[in-house]
């Protein structure tokens, strides 16, 4: 799709196509941006109409997640406590996007600072399913999948430290990649869980994917556990004849719906008809997974969030009194409810006398859901699993029964924990809401995902179904 | 279990103040939640390692040249309060 987009802008107006999603955004009721960089994109556009350039991306407009530097465009993770912060700097993603000609569209809604399943703890109030409504679409990067879904924009980052990316995709019918951890560099994104969170694209096709992998991923020495990238695009149409696609047992049964458990098995025997073999394998250690993630981004996000204090940028207001009254405050007005749950429960698993039971606990757990996936995947190249084991629930439905909102992340944590890359491509409807099916990789095995993916997606048509709504 | 006095205590640790009612409401969520984490006790983890990070990069050294950084102004420039080209903060004593 975005090759073709290329074609198009390049032969016809760069600044009409990006008038024309403005237009459509302006008038739309699904909430997915924040901010629109209209002044900035439609300059560009029009010098790109005047002296067309070159690039992967020539051209092509992009929505960036609100948590994700840009320089010159607001960047708030849709939080009180950084609202009006325009970040000097661009983040390592967003100069490759523009060193390759994508022209910066605007900033998309997401949970606040990503802390969430459902995009409703945004500070501008909940984006919409645009298959539903009445529906939540996923999240934290809720506003990135919404928008691609409902052609609001043609592409978009997100970024996922425990679904984040895979879920949104998975409500919306978008594709969505959470990559190995280091492979995009995390320069400029603004910490939850820095062990945990990686950048991902969100596109309506996976060769979009893997030409937004092939512009984002790469080494930058501003990120410590940055790593080398690899090739996504070329090889994408090789197929799968004989590739070995484990089934997790754990992933399957219990808890998930019955209509996501049915598309997804069916994606799985297409799978085969393609060439792939199948056999059921074991992550005896997922059913801690949930616990170990929480424990963790909690403590994570407990430390990263306490740079937060109105000093450096953020909204502050009133007479200063003392150091730690004036930040309590200014800490208490800024950040919203599921944030400050966050940010408590993290202070306590790191405080004195818990720090053993629950963080050390954690990381000894999640040693063994990563060698889970390392024993797996010494005997299949691919796992296969449902997204998210339920459809897109309703707004309002979870969100003041936080376990509830947080046990929907099931089979999207375990992949954070372990670091490897996964995947979301549509595979069916539960009524008139997408399924996602989930393909997992080893470490630095995009390439042999996306393919699987690719080949699915071709010998399928989900992912040209269209939302009527948006 | 947690008691509200222990919310209250994180609270203070965290630099969160917090109102009444949300100590009230965390109470019962954190009490919940930490229920849930407890299931963590069944794994046995005798001798395994920790897992702090997933790739394996130790170590990751530059070359100590100064480079070009952002300007005082461009630093400051979303800064609530500033004085004399500084971040002005509470007092501190």
């Amino acid at each position: 799709m975005l090759a073709h987009l290329k074609e198009q802008l390049s032969a016809g107006s760069a600044e009409d196509y990006l008038q024309s999603l403005f237009m459509k955004i302006k008038k739309s009721k699904l909430n997915a941006f924040t901010t629109l960089a209209e002044e900035s994109a439609l300059a560009a556009a029009r010098e790109f109409d005047k002296k067309p350039w070159g690039g992967l991306l020539a051209g092509i407009p992009i929505a960036i997640k609100e948590c994700i530097s840009t320089k010159g465009i607001e960047t708030n993770c849709s939080s009180r406590i950084m609202r009006g912060y325009v970040p000097p700097y661009d983040a390592h993603v967003v100069e490759r996007l523009k060193a390759e000609g994508a022209i910066i569209m605007g900033k998309t809604n997401m949970d606040e600072f990503a802390m969430g399943t459902s995009t409703e703890t945004s500070a501008f109030g909940p984006t919409r399913n645009p298959w539903d409504l009445s529906c939540v679409p996923g999240g934290s990067s809720g506003g990135s999948a919404a928008c691609v879904a409902a052609a609001e924009a043609p592409c978009s980052l997100g970024s996922d430290t425990g679904g984040s990316v895979r879920c949104p995709a998975s409500f919306c019918g978008a594709v969505g990649l959470k990559p190995t951890y280091g492979l995009v560099s995390r320069f400029g994104l603004v910490a939850y869980a820095n062990s945990l969170e990686q950048i991902g694209p969100l596109t309506s096709t996976v060769e979009d994917t893997a030409l937004l992998m092939d512009v984002i991923a790469g080494h930058d020495r501003r990120d410590s556990t940055s790593a080398e990238k690899g090739s996504y695009l070329p090889g994408l149409e090789d197929g799968i004849k004989g590739l070995r696609i484990g089934i997790p047992k754990e992933y399957f049964g219990e808890g998930v719906n019955n209509e996501v458990e049915k598309a997804v098995w069916d994606a799985i025997l297409k799978l085969e008809d393609l060439g792939a073999t199948r056999r059921e394998v074991s992550l005896p250690h997922t059913k801690y997974a949930l616990a170990a993630y929480y424990v963790i981004a909690m403590s994570e996000a407990s430390s990263n969030l306490a740079r937060f204090d109105g000093l450096r940028y953020g909204p502050r207001s009133g007479e200063d009194k003392d150091w730690h009254t004036t930040f309590s405050e200014i800490r208490s007005q800024g950040f919203g409810p599921e944030v400050k749950r966050r940010i408590l429960l993290g202070t306590y698993a790191l405080s004195a006398g818990y720090y053993g039971r629950y963080y050390l606990k954690a990381l000894k757990v999640r040693t063994l859901i990563k060698e889970d996936f390392l024993r797996a995947f010494k005997h299949v190249d691919l796992l296969a699993s449902p997204t998210m084991p339920i459809p897109a629930f309703k707004i309002g439905e979870r969100i003041n029964d936080p376990l509830s909102l947080y046990m929907a992340d099931v089979f999207t944590v375990p992949i954070n924990l372990a670091g490897v890359p996964a995947v979301s491509i549509p595979c069916g409807f539960a009524g008139r809401l997408p399924i996602g099916l989930q393909l997992m990789g080893p470490h630095f095995g995009e390439a042999t995902v996306l393919r699987a993916a690719q080949a699915f997606e071709e010998a399928t048509p989900f992912h040209k179904a269209r939302p009527e709504v948006a | 279990m947690i008691t509200r006095d222990d919310v209250e205590h994180i609270s203070w640790l965290a630099s969160i103040k917090i109102t009444d009612e949300e100590k009230d409401e965390f109470v019962g969520q954190f009490n919940s939640i930490l229920e849930y984490f407890h299931q963590l006790d069944e794994v046995e983890t005798e001798g395994i390692e920790l897992t702090y990070r997933v790739v394996d990069l130790a170590n990751i050294f530059r070359e100590d040249k100064t480079s070009r950084s952002l300007s005082q102004d461009e630093a400051l420039k979303n800064a609530p309060r500033r004085e004399n080209g500084y971040f002005k903060s509470p007092r501190i004593v």
